[in-house]
């Protein structure tokens, strides 16, 4: 390689890095709206969040959390073997990270239809019995972790791109800046959930 | 090649790192379980911080990455600090 393909290639894998930093703030920025939203709806109706929290299945969502951190261990993992150049190792990883996002979203799934069957989802005649307050909290309920939720399915597809670029060799020892950037969204992805468990489940 | 992030963290600060995140997790749990009421919820988003702040400086590399992106991210930070606070302060003195 001459010297000025090296220096092409390493502006390269800096700025795709920032790029993908700026993409994660903006993010960031959306979700902000949006706990905000249900910051300012607590505060106005805490005692109806409280209720309404308490019947969240708790074991559901602590096990959620964990599944979760643990992807993100899968992740990084995937992406230190690859530094190695232990590509059978790292594409293992990366196959481990999207089945625990889907034992994630099946988690998910089930705890969504559990309160679906209970007659508790947006403009359910059920929650507008139950006054403003509860139904504000599940719909802020079902759309944050919905969102979340798009971002983990958006996530696997990204993984399951990376996994068979890595298979083709396309991501190796020494070009691996898309599988770090997936790994930096996939954490961001998991950030976000740390902030969703103890807001929406864990109300005391 | 020399200032490509080539840095590898070891096998083993990953896996504490991630029992630190579980006994996090463990604790966020049990402290709801007492009934603190206000500082009850400061308490969980300071260990959801704290939780969050392991993942950024371990997983997404940001202890061995370039200060800029450090400081883009405080930037970020701050930002969403002010908007959430200006917020408060309508909310508080509305009500």
């Amino acid at each position: 390689m001459n010297k000025e393909n090296l220096i092409e290639e390493k502006h390269d894998y800096q700025g795709a890095k920032m790029g993908m930093w700026m993409f994660l703030f903006t993010e960031l920025l959306l979700f902000t709206g949006l706990f905000l939203l249900y910051s300012t709806f607590r505060s106005k109706f805490s005692q109806e969040f409280h209720t309404a929290s308490a019947e969240l299945n708790r074991t559901i969502g602590t096990v959620n959390t964990v599944i979760l951190l643990t992807s993100s261990l899968t992740m990084a993992l995937s992406i230190n073997a690859i530094k190695e150049g232990k590509k059978y190792l790292s594409i293992m990883f990366q196959r481990l990270t999207i089945f625990l996002a889907l034992f994630f979203l099946i988690n998910k799934y089930f705890e969504w239809s559990a309160k679906i069957h209970h007659g508790i989802y947006p403009n359910s005649p059920e929650l507008l019995q139950r006054g403003k307050g509860e139904t504000i909290f599940f719909g802020l309920y079902y759309l944050l972790t919905g969102i979340h939720g798009l971002h983990v399915i958006a996530g696997i597809v990204l993984i399951t791109i990376m996994m068979a670029l890595t298979k083709k060799d396309r991501i190796n020892k020494e070009t691996f800046i898309k599988l770090e950037n997936t790994g930096l969204y996939w954490h961001l992805v998991d950030i976000i959930w740390v902030y969703l468990f103890p807001v929406f489940y864990l109300i005391s | 090649m020399k200032e490509r992030n080539n840095h590898i963290i070891g096998f083993k600060t990953y896996v504490i790192v991630w029992l630190c995140l579980l006994i996090l997790t463990v604790l966020t749990v049990a402290v709801s379980g007492m009934k603190l009421g206000m500082s009850g919820s400061l308490t969980s988003v300071i260990i959801a911080t704290l939780k969050a702040s392991l993942i950024l400086l371990f997983f997404m590399h940001l202890k061995y990455e370039r200060f800029l992106i450090t400081a883009m991210l405080l930037l970020t930070v701050m930002t969403i600090a002010v908007i959430i606070g200006l917020t408060f302060f309508d909310v508080w003195y509305r009500y």
